[in-house]
């Protein structure tokens, strides 16, 4: 190195470092990392949640990001496989460095990654239904969908309104719906409910008029349907074939409209608990959901055209549970957004009010699913 | 009684699709001594399509006609494509041809059309006719109708005409009707074509009563599978007892022992038969099966 050159390195150096320093402070990204299944057997959950997030993601960087941060997405496919699921959250967590990660679409991919994230201690919010994943509370790890136990709740609270005592039980053999009748079972008591008849049905199965007629037979008020897919419908068709007496309940599975045309007139009458969401535009004026609601509604569909799921909205909340927990942090800081996380009070979002804690990681009451009958082919909000 | 009627009904409804689905495997079984496993996907193209072309504003018997001959084609392609060109392989291996063929054409459905469930209208409206304290669907009537006219017609071909004649002996003994001038290769295309068109007909009438979607023929394969086996791989009638055997025991099954077993019911029908009556019902003992 000649002379002069060595007298000079150290300006240019130093002229450097602030330039690039002054650059890095402008575009810094926060980085947000996620893994859904947008291809696979839950590509219907997935592929609304990735549209979500990413138009989420552009309009907070449109209005001027998070704290004064752009947002950056980091998104991978999982397949619908946990295994898949692991190698792309190690390389969320090793190569991509995020802050903070929003993903996995099913209970099974998220199960899978729990422990790699309460290792690397990263704030995870999944988009999965089981009420496992919370409970036992971990540390790192939150939630935005209901559990199928609130939506079982909610059942049993409007058949004791009812009056109804007497109750049978419908499933199928996937892993929903023994959760449900699980759940089912195990809250019927306290709900002052007796369980008269518990029937199953095989996967693929086309008639379930064997099972309803056992049901039938054993004299019940009400049914609950524990299921979904074309389950859902062809449960409801059967039930109305059999002329039974007394309301069929459906569980939130059935909450898309897929549900009503599958089954034509026979789901006239039928009762479930769904997201707010799904009634958005029926809400009473002064509830706080219908706003949020309705916005979302409203960006999703000018997007993409297509209409907004129930999925997509629990995306939506996690996406925004986080921007919310950063913003009180003042920072992106892991630790610190994961103890906002964990303090978050009347957060409104589509899926109801957040009031995170300690001892609870989702954060919603049973309050949180409306009750809606199907009349005249379409959804009418009860209360 | 009035319970036992309406377990009856559920059993024949569905035993009657999965006659037909037998049928097709019995059909190619005989043609060529393979099982086609893609069997189930036809049923699934002829509900999937039958959808799709009434959504796209067809007449809804015109879109069944259609669906029909696009699993026709289907089944077509996938003898031309699949397996004529693998002459001279084992049955093994043309058994894992269809296999390929049917993961194929279950991805391309959930692709082309879509991973949603649908259904049809039934033909004659959905309300119940009640018989002696049970009700059955008028829809049901018409898959009996169908099946049995369908099993008529398939009878009429192989027994009076020279088409079907010569199918049959092209499936006793592939040398000798070669050796008196029967093309054997158009025999398996034609069969593939026929099972193509029985398993879209099975398509179309059930989803008025379950809906259809891209899975739906993983499982309605296997139970007509059962089917065919329980009856006798190859032989017509056999296909057509065996299928509403298989759905009475699971429908009876269902009623009157733990329904969680019901789906073992038509696995367990198999196995009995494989170990203990292997030609089937009415399957011929004197074939060599290979």
């Amino acid at each position: 190195m000649s002379g002069r050159m060595r007298k000079a390195f150290p300006v240019v150096a130093g002229a450097l470092a602030f330039a690039l320093a002054g650059v890095g402070q402008a575009a810094e990204p926060i980085k947000i990392g996620s893994f859904l299944a947008v291809t696979g057997p839950a590509a219907f959950l997935g592929d609304p949640e990735k549209k979500t997030l990413e138009l989420y993601v552009e309009k907070i960087n449109a209005e001027g990001g998070v704290l004064g941060h752009p947002l950056e997405l980091v998104l991978y496919d999982t397949g619908t496989s946990a295994k898949n699921a692991v190698t792309y959250v190690k390389r969320l967590l090793e190569q991509d460095e995020v802050d903070a990660i929003v993903g996995g679409t099913t209970t099974g991919e998220t199960m899978a990654v729990i422990k790699l994230v309460e290792k690397a201690e990263r704030p995870f919010i999944s988009l999965a239904g089981a009420s496992v994943i919370i409970d036992p509370v971990k540390k790192w790890v939150f939630k935005t969908p209901h559990t199928d136990r609130m939506a079982v709740e909610k059942v049993y609270a409007d058949m004791k309104k009812e009056g109804i005592t007497e109750i049978g039980l419908i499933g199928g053999s996937g892993g929903f719906d023994k959760s449900c009748l699980k759940n089912a079972e195990e809250l019927a008591g306290s709900y002052g409910l007796t369980i008269k008849a518990a029937e199953q049905y095989g996967k693929g199965d086309t008639d379930m008029t064997p099972q309803l007629t056992k049901i039938r037979n054993a004299g019940v008020e009400a049914v609950l349907f524990c299921g979904f897919g074309a389950a859902s419908a062809i449960v409801t068709k059967n039930y109305a074939q059999l002329g039974i007496e007394g309301r069929l309940y459906h569980n939130h599975g059935s909450c898309s409209k897929r549900f009503i045309e599958g089954a034509g007139e026979a789901a006239e009458g039928v009762r479930l608990p769904c997201a707010a969401l799904v009634v958005a535009d029926q809400l009473p004026e002064d509830d706080p959901q219908r706003e949020v609601g309705l916005a979302y509604i409203k960006a999703y569909e000018e997007a993409y055209g297509e209409d907004v799921s129930t999925f997509g909205g629990h995306a939506y909340d996690a996406l925004f549970l986080l921007v919310d927990a950063m913003e009180r942090a003042g920072t992106a800081d892991p630790a610190k957004v994961r103890d906002a996380l964990e303090q978050t009070r009347n957060f409104i979002g589509v899926d109801g009010i957040f009031n995170m804690s300690p001892e609870d990681h989702l954060g919603l009451g049973p309050e949180a699913f409306k009750m809606l009958e199907v009349r005249g082919g379409t959804w009418k909000y009860l209360y | 009684m009035a319970e036992f009627l309406q377990f009856l009904f559920s059993g024949l409804t569905v035993g009657a699709i999965y006659a037909l689905i037998a049928l097709g495997f019995s059909l190619i079984y005989n043609a060529s001594h393979l099982i086609n496993f893609a069997q189930g996907e036809f049923v699934m193209i002829g509900g999937m399509a039958t959808v799709f072309l009434a959504a796209a504003g067809i007449e809804l018997p015109l879109a069944a006609l259609l669906a029909v001959l696009l699993a026709v084609a289907v089944a077509i392609a996938i003898e031309r494509l699949g397996i004529a060109p693998a002459k001279g392989a084992s049955v093994v291996g043309l058994i894992i041809v269809t296999i390929g063929a049917s993961i194929l054409i279950r991805g391309l459905a959930g692709i082309v059309w879509d991973r949603n469930f649908h259904s049809l209208p039934a033909i004659s409206g959905e309300e119940p006719l009640v018989v002696m304290g049970a009700t059955l669907l008028p829809q049901s009537l018409w898959i009996f109708g169908v099946t049995g006219l369908t099993a008529l017609l398939l009878w009429f071909f192989f027994a009076k005409t020279l088409w079907g004649k010569a199918m049959m002996a092209a499936a006793y003994n592939p040398l000798a009707a070669q050796l008196v001038g029967i093309d054997t290769r158009r025999v398996v295309l034609v069969s593939f074509a026929l099972a193509g068109a029985l398993g879209a007909l099975a398509g179309v009438l059930i989803t008025p009563l379950a809906p259809t979607h891209f899975q739906v023929g993983v499982m309605l394969g296997l139970k007509g599978f059962a089917a065919a086996i329980v009856g006798g791989l190859g032989s017509g009638l056999g296909a057509i007892v065996g299928g509403l055997v298989i759905g009475i025991a699971e429908a009876m099954a269902a009623g009157y022992l733990a329904s969680a077993y019901k789906d073992a019911v038509a696995f367990v029908i198999i196995l009995l038969f494989l170990v203990l009556w292997p030609s089937g019902l009415f399957g011929l003992r004197g074939i060599e099966r290979v």
